[in-house]
């Protein structure tokens, strides 16, 4: 990437091949030229960068409500109370940098206390995700360079020349002259690294979103008060929504505290609604959760998912009675245990039992796909099935006796072999594969279900072994 | 004399305590069982407590598949809550419990399984909560029974603990309705080899207003109803066949 800086143009970004090549960024266009004969130079479009970087922060809100774009180079996220609804902090890290990647951006990533340390942090250290636990901001910024501090080149070199290299040397001078030499920019990009001076991240609002807000002339604080108002907000989005013939799927409430300070309670709901009720009372749980501090200015509710939803017609049938509508109840379960903890099982076709099973959207519509009735199935399965040891007749006795857990069973009564076959179009080994299940009952009436990996005769059908996969009432 | 006496007294019982909504039951539809039950059958907007015996007590198989039975003959959807996802959910389907009807909650502790449960017997709507669960202490199993009476669904607390020494809990008083416990006894004998028609012994430890009971029989069919074998059945029946005669 080549662009103009004063009158001639110099190389504002190089990929890695031409930064091994040599080429370094700020070096005169020319020079590059002449350094790598085929070189391919384009020229560089910052209007363009930052509509996408703008287009990223939006996306970004994936993962917290509070995003912005940090320009040049650089997105910011406020991830507090937001990192456990992906898994952790790391795992959120790792999930960013993995989507990023498979669209083809290279990203470096840092969670630390602060706006400053993160990106000082994002750009300096040598792991690709840095995450610096609470509390620990101030040992790792001090012995990060200079550079990092989001200061201008200029203010840098001038600082270089005077022999300050790290952050820490930088704390250790008294302000004064600093000051005094810089302008206040220099101590105050110190404190907001160090957390001393607040910094409020405006999030980027993506377009054409569904959004109310309210400004108080006094600020609030009481739960009950924050309530109210929050039965107020829900009551005009639901409205807004509805112009619109759209339900919330995802919403947001940001509360602006008087500190400059941004809190931010998200939920969601499993199927589109406008039901000023059922959303009052979803934000309502959460609400707790809020830290008003010394008051909250304004408050801000956008439905930042929305899905067409149109009016339908409700069933009226003399004989049959609907249904009662559960998605409420679905919801507040999905806000408290987590969305993919809410569930229902569907039949899959396959005859394997643990992959007969699959896990499927509460909310989602009933299939009719059924699992086959004819064959018994266990109340629990094993996950996954623990070896035994027994006693049988080769190749399609049951066994006489087995022991699991510690404790020998003499079989009583047996059915089977029931035969299931590998599915070869998932993986080789299972082209040849077999299991063979029984359903086995010990003296004491005990029913349980039993397997030998292979078909008793031929090796390549298994280990042979016996495994208990589940257990029948 | 003295039975008009008791009904009296019962009759007061039952005003002095704090009216409930609806007083139906969902029978079994076994004569004998449904007897032992005031209000002929397992009363509805209640809460219910179901053990395994033995080594039930640790993996609940029987215990699990007697609150699908019960829950597969109510109405509505079945929401059912634990913290080991163990559940087969093929073999609720054949009790008659259909896997469009039941929605399943993960939770990560009991805590979470009791707030949960609670938040379903609230929920207008639903036919039946199901809840596995180690602990369910007085206080717990009150706030639950009052969330069933107000919506009026039944509420099955499947008592599932970690090591069979822990079962011994099952004796702690709470407040529900009834506390059952299902037993796997040996399965109905064949002319030929094979594994008959599954069968349980049928505990009612304790029934408020009721007395305690046991009885052995064969587990749900595929419409979830249980059923007394036929040996034990002409043994049981034979006795109050000749008191009716009489």
């Amino acid at each position: 990437m080549v662009g103009p800086e004063g009158n001639r143009n110099v190389v504002t970004a190089a990929d890695l091949s031409a930064r091994s090549l040599g080429i370094r960024i700020g070096m005169p266009a020319t020079q590059a030229q002449a350094l790598v004969a085929e070189l391919v130079v384009q020229e560089a479009d910052p209007d363009g960068d930052s509509a996408s970087l703008d287009r990223l922060a939006v996306w970004a809100l994936r993962y917290s409500p509070v995003a912005a774009a940090d320009p040049p180079d650089g997105l910011v996220l406020d991830t507090t109370g937001a990192d456990h609804l992906h898994g952790g902090e790391e795992a959120m890290l790792a999930d960013i940098s993995g989507r990023l990647a498979a669209a083809g951006v290279r990203a470096r990533l840092a969670i630390s206390d602060t706006w400053g340390a993160s990106y000082a942090l994002a750009r300096v250290s040598a792991d690709e995700r840095a995450i610096v636990p609470a509390g620990r901001t101030a040992e790792v910024l001090a012995g990060v360079p200079i550079s990092a501090l989001r200061l201008d080149p200029n203010t840098i070199a001038d600082l270089r020349k005077l022999g300050f290299d790290q952050i820490r040397d930088l704390e250790a001078t008294s302000r004064a002259p600093l000051t005094l030499r810089f302008g206040p920019l220099v101590c105050r990009r110190l404190d907001q690294a160090f957390g001393r001076a607040a910094e409020p991240i405006e999030p980027v609002r993506p377009p054409d979103v569904v959004e109310v807000r309210r400004v108080f002339a006094e600020p609030i604080a009481a739960p009950e008060t924050i309530h109210r108002y929050l039965g107020k907000l829900v009551g005009q989005l639901c409205a807004a929504l509805e112009e619109r013939g759209l339900g919330a799927r995802r919403m947001d409430l940001l509360f602006g505290r008087v500190d400059d300070e941004v809190q931010a309670v998200r939920v969601g709901t499993s199927t589109a609604t406008r039901d000023v009720k059922r959303l009052t009372r979803l934000l309502g749980d959460k609400i707790e959760t809020v830290e008003p501090g010394f008051g909250i200015e304004t408050m801000r509710l956008a439905a930042t998912l929305a899905e067409p939803l149109h009016p339908k017609q409700t069933i009226s049938s003399l004989t049959e009675e609907p249904d009662a509508d559960v998605a409420g109840l679905i919801d507040v379960l999905a806000n408290r245990v987590g969305e993919d903890r809410v569930y229902r099982y569907a039949a899959v076709a396959s005859d394997v039992p643990e992959r007969a099973v699959a896990r499927v959207a509460a909310a989602a519509l009933a299939s009719d796909d059924e699992w086959p009735a004819g064959w018994p199935r266990p109340a629990r399965l094993l996950q996954p099935p623990e070896a035994i040891e027994t006693l049988a007749l080769l190749p399609d006795h049951p066994p006489v006796s087995f022991t699991w857990r510690g404790i020998r069973r003499r079989v009583k009564r047996a059915d089977g072999p029931e035969r299931v076959f590998g599915e070869w179009w998932k993986a080789d080994p299972e082209l040849v594969a077999v299991r063979d299940y029984f359903r086995v009952e010990d003296d004491a009436g005990e029913r349980f279900w039993i397997f030998r990996a292979g078909d008793g005769e031929n090796a390549a059908t298994g280990s042979q072994r016996w495994y208990l996969h589940g257990i029948f009432a | 004399m003295q039975r008009s006496a008791v009904e009296d007294l019962r009759r007061r019982v039952e005003r002095l305590a704090a009216p409930r909504r609806g007083r139906e039951a969902l029978p079994f539809g076994i004569e004998e069982i449904d007897r032992a039950l005031p209000g002929g059958g397992l009363a509805v907007g209640a809460l219910h407590e179901v053990a395994g015996g033995g080594d039930g007590a640790v993996h609940g198989a029987a215990a699990a598949l007697f609150a699908a039975g019960v829950a597969a003959r109510t109405r509505g959807k079945v929401l059912w809550c634990f913290t080991r996802a163990d559940l087969f959910a093929p073999s609720l389907t054949q009790v008659g419990l259909s896997a469009a009807r039941v929605i399943y909650v993960e939770c990560g502790d009991d805590k979470t399984v009791l707030a949960c449960f609670e938040e379903g017997l609230r929920h207008q709507g639903l036919g039946a909560v199901v809840a596995e669960v180690a602990r369910l202490s007085m206080t717990a199993s009150r706030r639950l029974q009052l969330a069933a009476e107000t919506s009026g669904a039944i509420g099955i607390a499947i008592r599932r603990w970690r090591r069979q020494t822990e079962a011994a809990d099952f004796g702690q008083p709470t407040a529900a309705v009834t506390r059952w416990r299902v037993t796997a006894l040996p399965s109905a004998p064949l002319p030929v080899p094979g594994v008959g028609r599954a069968r349980w012994q049928l505990e009612l430890i304790r029934c408020r207003a009721g007395e305690s009971a046991d009885f052995v029989v064969e587990a749900c069919d595929a419409k979830g109803r249980l059923h007394i074998p036929a040996d034990v059945a002409d043994r049981l029946l034979a006795p109050q066949a000749r008191l009716a005669t009489a």
